[in-house]
């Protein structure tokens, strides 16, 4: 019988053969938590396991990119709690500034092909993108997992998603992403890992979009069979391959050639329609950025349609870069000064308005469109704010240079 | 008697609790209080322990915040009854000891506001005089949330479940 790519690498990790169904307990290679919830996974770890100190220090990886810099004297306070554990306990920590942890493991090589990557957000799903088993889980079982190595887990069925063909101009990844959302729905994959086939020739950012939104198909992990790209730039070994006697629970084929681009409008992530439905919309902030949409290549994106041109003067775009590495790629050639010159105010690296939190939280009469990957009420901002959200780094830009020609 | 708190599909747990309510955003607060505040603020102010959460299908989808699920926890919801819960929800209320069940024929009864009697030791619900079995979660789930959760679990057995 042949193996899923998660039943691969969940069979690794046990040392025996698994399937689907099975229920096991697995020492993840590494286990992620970010600013917002390591107070609370410490407190867990230490006061209720009565944990003093972590199992595999090595194998916990800590990033500040929720509040990213501090915002309050609270987040200020919590952060640094967080760095005195990370330097009493010899953890490596990613200081604010330096990015998105979905983002900073792939580029720093710590999630890799064939690895078990946990994290404490549920966006941990964009590790499949380098084809490790990415998945996320609340503090309690991160706590667990810091303070003795190991979580259990059930072993997920696998949805097929077969891809031909390729994007047709003006259409991209971000398109692909919502369209599965739309024949899927939002609990279409839920328990379930996605495999997505076809995409040898898809670059790692494209891999990076797919695998963030498979959390939205309420999956547990989505991966990429690490090829292509990915296979030049990681160690794939060699137990990790797609199988062809492999048994999926369902098959998705997607023809790229009959894909148009795609919007998810108000409230959930699979109301999308195309987005020729919703032109004309006025929207008083464009954000660009998160783990999803915020890298070197969405803002040149942006930046090419935005060149030479002016963002209206009713409307606010943000720029939330993914990482430090990726803002830094931005001003090696002409990207970020395009932006800066048509107006985009910048943000440091990090999640930045998504969670509505800070950099840029909505008001009550606020439209948003965003790069993002959720729309759910009130997530930027107030709960009356309809977040018009999802487009890709493309129609972002095309729909900023359309708020400039003043059609809105 | 519980009050019954009916909500639709696909609640999420931006709406459970926005994530500007975390206790990373307040803290020394007590998250509880933030359990539905602006999706749901009659819920906010006014649900009792015991009270029945009752959903549709994938309640608890989006972010994998568990203090959603403790909210809910520290307003000591009797039960969360749904036709479907999202995995990481799921897992987190089961962590945190919360009695979560799947049952279709209850959720299709209930109305929001209806007086119930919820028996977790017979496992049911009664409303009207009919009784509703609530049908028991795979072993596992149900080892844990008799602990009390995952931690008083593991403390006690010194082993995750299912060896």
């Amino acid at each position: 019988m042949g193996q899923t790519l998660a039943e691969q690498i969940l069979s690794r990790a046990v040392g025996h053969a698994v399937r689907s169904g099975d229920l096991v307990v697995v020492r993840p290679d590494v286990a992620m938590g970010h600013d917002s919830l390591t107070p609370s996974i410490i407190d867990i770890m230490q006061q209720e396991l009565h944990i003093e100190r972590v199992h595999d220090p090595e194998r916990i990886v800590l990033a500040i990119d929720h509040i990213a810099p501090a915002s309050s004297v609270g987040t200020a306070n919590y952060q640094n709690a967080i760095r005195t554990f990370a330097r009493q306990q010899g953890i490596r920590l990613f200081e604010a500034g330096r990015g998105i942890s979905h983002q900073v493991l792939i580029e720093e090589g710590i999630a890799r092909p064939g690895r078990i990557v946990l994290g404490s957000d549920s966006h941990s799903t964009s590790y499949g993108a380098v084809g490790a088993f990415g998945s996320g889980m609340g503090s309690t079982d991160i706590a667990l997992i810091w303070g003795t190595g190991h979580i259990w887990l059930r072993v997920p069925e696998t949805i097929q998603i077969d891809v031909r063909g390729r994007f047709r101009p003006g259409v991209d990844v971000k398109d692909l992403a919502l369209k599965l959302c739309r024949e899927l729905t939002i609990e279409g994959a839920t328990y379930a890992c996605v495999e997505y086939h076809g995409l040898e020739w898809l670059s790692l950012p494209g891999r990076q979009v797919l695998a963030s939104m498979a959390v939205e198909l309420g999956a547990k992990a989505g991966i990429v069979p690490p090829s292509g790209e990915v296979a030049e730039r990681f160690p794939v070994p060699e137990w990790l391959f797609v199988d062809a006697e492999a048994s999926y629970k369902r098959r998705v084929r997607v023809d790229l050639h009959r894909l148009q681009p795609q919007v998810a409008i108000p409230h959930a992530v699979d109301h999308v329609v195309d987005l020729s439905d919703v032109a004309g919309e006025p929207v008083s902030v464009v954000f660009l950025g998160t783990c999803t949409n915020g890298r070197y290549e969405d803002l040149r994106t942006a930046a090419s349609l935005l060149r030479g041109r002016r963002v209206a003067a009713d409307v606010r775009l943000l720029v939330t870069p993914a990482s430090s590495h990726e803002l830094q790629r931005a001003t090696a050639d002409d990207t970020l000064t395009t932006l800066l010159t048509a107006g985009a105010v910048l943000g440091s690296p990090g999640c930045g308005p998504c969670m509505g939190r800070h950099q840029g939280t909505l008001g009550d009469d606020d439209v948003c469109l965003s790069t993002g990957n959720r729309n759910f009420k009130g997530r930027m901002g107030s709960p009356g704010v309809p977040d018009l959200s999802r487009l890709s780094g493309r129609s972002c830009g095309d729909r900023g240079a359309r708020q400039d020609r003043g059609s809105a | 008697m519980a009050r019954v708190w009916k909500f639709g599909s696909n609640v999420d747990t931006d709406q459970i609790v926005p994530g500007r309510y975390a206790p990373y955003m307040r803290p020394g607060e007590d998250v509880g209080k933030a359990a539905f505040i602006e999706a749901r603020p009659d819920f906010a102010e006014q649900a009792q322990p015991g009270d029945l959460l009752v959903a549709e299908r994938n309640f608890g989808c989006g972010s994998s915040r568990e203090y959603a699920a403790s909210a809910l926890g520290r307003r000591q919801v009797g039960a969360i009854i749904a036709l479907s819960f999202a995995r990481i929800f799921f897992r987190n209320a089961v962590s945190l000891g919360i009695p979560t069940f799947v049952a279709a024929d209850l959720v299709a009864a209930v109305k929001d506001g209806d007086e119930v009697v919820l028996d977790l030791q017979r496992r049911h619900v009664v409303l009207g005089g009919r009784e509703f079995p609530l049908p028991p979660p795979p072993g596992f789930v149900q080892e844990i949330i008799d602990a009390g959760g995952i931690v008083p679990f593991v403390e006690r057995h010194g082993r995750f479940p299912g060896r």
